[in-house]
């Protein structure tokens, strides 16, 4: 595992010219998949609003979180908790460390209102995890709704469609994707 | 090694102990399909997965791939998924809607949904053949028998044996359970499976379900860090969700977990009782039991809510938590590889906000991103590495062995973390597998 320390959490709220939304929103989802990568969680975290929500819905057509099953369906307390976790002495199946890196493309702002400050962005990602001598991808769409605050851009709700979401799993996923 | 020459299983179970050979051998393996899952009766799937007529569910049994469907006259049937001209298979989708008549890809042979034959093309062809329409294997091979108990639908591939009933016993009331919690007495699915794949032989993971030794161990990282977010989570605004409950439940000291029983029925079914305290005083339970009383009256209301389960398995596949309506289906894909599928259920006929305390345990716990799994099926991976060492022979059931009460054939633990319900598996494993 690199061990080096990405600035993450200050590069994410940097300020771009403040017109170039296209720029900025492709730059804060960099940061964002650096921070994974990072296993930097708690930055991760801090990236969502303190209303905010990851999601990975259990089937494409589903259109809220609330009340249907999820693959993730988390807060910011939920988060922690899965933070913790991985971080406890004795979470056995973080012997052996796995790794991951992600590519994330295709950004398109669905969304600017200026007026309220929120932003709604498309993207797709490409996950590829190795974990004891073994490969996982996977791959899918993101949909960030972002809102600008005084820490700069932060996330009120990503939804995560994988594209092999519905498929057989073999093993679980331990961290968000 | 204790093996017969012959090929033979005798010597590989003890009462206290398991040759590890029973868990890693391929020909052991491909014996146990044909004589527990071809054999006894295995989990389908429940009747609301199809409900309208023609729609269609694929399901591995043993080596089998089925087809679970329903009929126009609202039967279900459970088809072998193969086409009986060149043996092509049927339904090669996970699930959907076959119409009026289920119709091979390659040839077109059409087949009622019950596997009656309908037509073929150019029938002409099979004059003066053996195979004319009135062959009946003609039609789609249907499943030696189907049960189903309160909606959850079993297929046996073998002609003769105990019934569906007599086969669950006393352990049916896993289904009982999950029902008479509905208001209306039955339940519904919901139409999402999450499948798991656990790289270990599927034994392991049926020790494991009312393994009470194990979840302070376990999934001591889960339930701290539950815990500590509970706390905090308490501080701020007085109480936490239930579903951080489900979480640092797993911190019961062992001393507590020793004092859960668990009862050990025939056929290798057995329960573990609740732990969780399941039954809190909140608006939203009030208001439940308020609904279950108008339904059942008082008295059946408390004595439905005072059943104390957390877990019952049904051998050899089938694991069901009654109180929070989920089930953990298994099918074993070879020796080493076993997929597990699970389900959750609305109660029909309660308020919404007690289906969202189910599905707070669906999400949390047996969803693909599962906190406490992780951990299981890591150590389900090590338990099946650990087999093929010579570092020893044994896998041991020792913990309590002898000092189990036994109550005309069923088995009930002093304590809680006795491996009474491993031992009742095996019993059941050698008793099904003594023609093998």
């Amino acid at each position: 595992m690199a061990k080096e320390k990405t600035k993450t959490k200050k590069k994410a709220t940097a300020k771009t010219n403040g017109v170039d939304t296209q720029r900025e929103v492709e730059q804060f989802l960099y940061r964002q998949a650096e921070i994974l990568d990072a296993k930097q969680w708690a930055d991760f975290i801090d990236l969502f609003t303190a209303d905010g929500h990851y999601w990975m819905p259990a089937t494409p057509d589903q259109t809220t979180g609330e009340g249907v099953p999820s693959i993730f369906y988390e807060d910011r307390d939920l988060m922690t908790v899965r933070m913790t976790r991985v971080g406890h002495p004795h979470a056995w199946s973080q012997a052996p460390a796995w790794g991951t890196s992600h590519l994330v493309s295709n950004v398109v702002i669905e969304q600017d209102d200026k007026k309220k400050g929120e932003i709604v962005a498309r993207s797709r990602f490409h996950m590829m995890e190795f974990r004891r001598d073994a490969s996982r991808h996977f791959a899918g769409t993101y949909r960030h709704h972002l809102r600008r605050t005084s820490d700069g851009l932060r996330i009120r709700q990503q939804r995560v469609d994988m594209v092999n979401g519905e498929g057989v799993y073999d093993y679980v996923l331990q961290i968000w994707v | 090694m204790p093996r017969k020459k012959n090929g033979g299983l005798a010597g590989l179970v003890e009462p206290d102990r398991v040759h590890r050979s029973v868990y890693a051998d391929p020909a052991i393996f491909e014996r146990e399909m044909d004589h527990i899952f071809h054999k006894t009766w295995i989990y389908a799937g429940h009747e609301s997965q199809v409900p309208k007529p023609g729609d269609y569910y694929t399901v591995q049994i043993g080596r089998q791939p089925m087809i679970m469907v329903r009929n126009k006259d609202r039967s279900i049937s459970v088809l072998y998924n193969r086409c009986p001209h060149r043996g092509a298979m049927l339904c090669g989708d996970r699930h959907g809607n076959a119409g009026k008549a289920f119709i091979c890809s390659y040839h077109g042979w059409q087949f009622e949904t019950d596997g009656q034959v309908r037509s073929i093309p150019l029938p002409q062809g099979y004059e003066g053949t053996r195979f004319s329409t009135d062959n009946p294997d003609c039609n789609i091979k249907r499943a030696a028998r189907v049960g189903s108990y309160r909606g959850f639908v079993f297929v046996s591939l073998a002609e003769d044996g105990e019934t569906l009933e007599e086969f669950l016993g006393d352990a049916k009331v896993a289904f009982d359970d999950m029902c008479d919690r509905a208001p209306k007495g039955e339940v519904e699915v919901v139409p999402t499976c999450f499948r798991v794949v656990q790289k270990s032989n599927w034994k392991i993971f049926l020790e494991n379900q009312l393994d009470a030794l194990h979840p302070s161990i376990t999934h001591e990282s889960a339930g701290r860090a539950a815990q500590i977010v509970e706390k905090d989570i308490a501080k701020r605004s007085g109480k936490a969700p239930l579903d951080y409950h489900y979480l640092s439940a797993f911190t019961t000291p062992l001393s507590k977990w020793d004092q859960v029983q668990t009862v050990n029925y025939p056929n290798g079914h057995c329960i573990l009782q609740g732990y969780m305290g399941l039954r809190p005083t909140d608006p939203d339970t009030l208001e439940y039991e308020k609904v279950m009383r108008k339904h059942y009256g008082k008295d059946r209301t408390e004595e439905i809510l005072s059943v104390n389960i957390h877990h019952v398995l049904l051998y050899p596949g089938l694991s069901v938590q009654s109180p929070l309506q989920q089930l953990r289906a298994v099918r074993p894909l070879s020796v080493d590889r076993t997929l597990t599928e699970i389900w959750h259920f609305r109660l029909k006929g309660a308020p919404e906000a007690i289906y969202r305390r189910a599905l707070g345990y669906y999400n949390l716990v047996n969803s693909p991103a599962t906190m406490v799994n992780a951990d299981d099926l890591e150590n389900f991976w090590k338990c099946h590495q650990g087999l093929a060492s010579d570092g020893g022979d044994w896998v041991s059931f020792h913990r309590n062995a002898g000092q189990d009460d036994d109550d005309e054939g069923v088995i009930k633990s002093r304590f809680g973390t006795s491996e009474a319900p491993m031992r009742n598996q095996f019993r059941a494993w050698s008793d099904m597998m003594a023609g093998a």
